[in-house]
């Protein structure tokens, strides 16, 4: 059980890593954004899921609140990045910026 | 009669979401009686709100619990499965920086604001591929690829089966 929790916190914080190092290898905000708040969502998902098995598996009040309060924050994780993110990219994209070293914007094109 | 309908479901998924919340605080169930009062006294008042903005233009087929059985079948399996395969995918370009960016537009024919919003969330949270805008007149999809094979795509090679998922579940 232990090792099956640590396994799933290892996988969480690899991916939370690889986002963090995304945002120094790629070019530009929205690229970014693919590596940042991507790779931060699965990681999340995987460090959040290990709460969860250990809140349900200590059990009672105590464990309990902790299950159902990390599911709670998968949730709104869930509902709020891609929100957040759209709305970032699309500002960026707004103000002016362009994608570096695109091959096709179809977005420049419509306006 | 739709405005009421939206605010009595609002009231019951923010109240519903608030029991959650205080689970084993007290002895009335598993809740004490200050946060049963008081959580119902705030989903009343925040939902009041979601009568002008979320059920603006759409009906309220989306209380159908049909819909929520297929869209939570959807998270787990198909949403799930495309997720962790397109993680990989970034991951595997963070390290080589192997990358072709560029914005694609596609037609996934949704007529509903929910039916697009289900896609435009599922595709931003599916890493290598970003919502960056949508016409709400046409219903056409900008969409952010960060490897793009294809400048004139269809709708499945973006997202795979999300479009068909989307329409199953909101229209």
């Amino acid at each position: 059980m232990k090792v099956f929790l640590y396994a799933l916190l290892a996988i969480g914080a690899v991916f939370n890593g690889l986002g963090a190092f995304a945002l120094l290898r790629f070019p530009d905000v929205y690229t970014r954004i693919h590596g940042a708040t991507k790779c931060t969502t699965f990681g999340s998902i995987f460090s959040i899921v290990a709460v969860v098995i250990y809140g349900f598996v200590k059990g009672g009040g105590e464990g309990g609140t902790l299950a159902v309060h990390a599911l709670l924050a998968l949730f709104f994780l869930l509902i709020t990045n891609p929100t957040g993110s759209h709305a970032l990219a699309r500002g960026a994209h707004r103000a002016g910026v362009r994608p570096v070293g695109a091959v096709v914007d179809k977005l420049e094109e419509k306006k | 009669m739709r405005r009421w309908g939206a605010w009595v479901a609002g009231a019951v998924f923010i109240y519903a979401i608030y029991l959650l919340l205080t689970l084993w605080t007290g002895k009335v169930g598993v809740w004490s009686l200050g946060e049963l009062i008081g959580g119902a006294v705030i989903a009343l008042l925040g939902a009041i709100p979601l009568t002008h903005f979320v059920f603006k233009r759409e009906d309220l087929r989306l209380l159908q619990p049909h819909r929520w059985i297929l869209f939570i079948f959807y998270l787990v399996g198909p949403f799930f499965l495309s997720m962790a395969r397109a993680n990989i995918d970034v991951a595997y370009r963070v390290i080589t920086g192997k990358i072709r960016p560029g914005i694609v537009r596609f037609q996934p024919h949704l007529k509903t604001d929910f039916g697009r919003t289900l896609l435009a969330n599922s595709i931003t949270l599916t890493p290598g591929t970003l919502t960056v805008d949508v016409d709400d007149s046409t219903g056409e999809f900008y969409v952010h690829w960060i490897y793009v094979r294809d400048p004139e795509p269809r709708p499945e090679d973006v997202c795979g089966p999300f479009p068909s998922w989307a329409r199953r579940i909101a229209e």
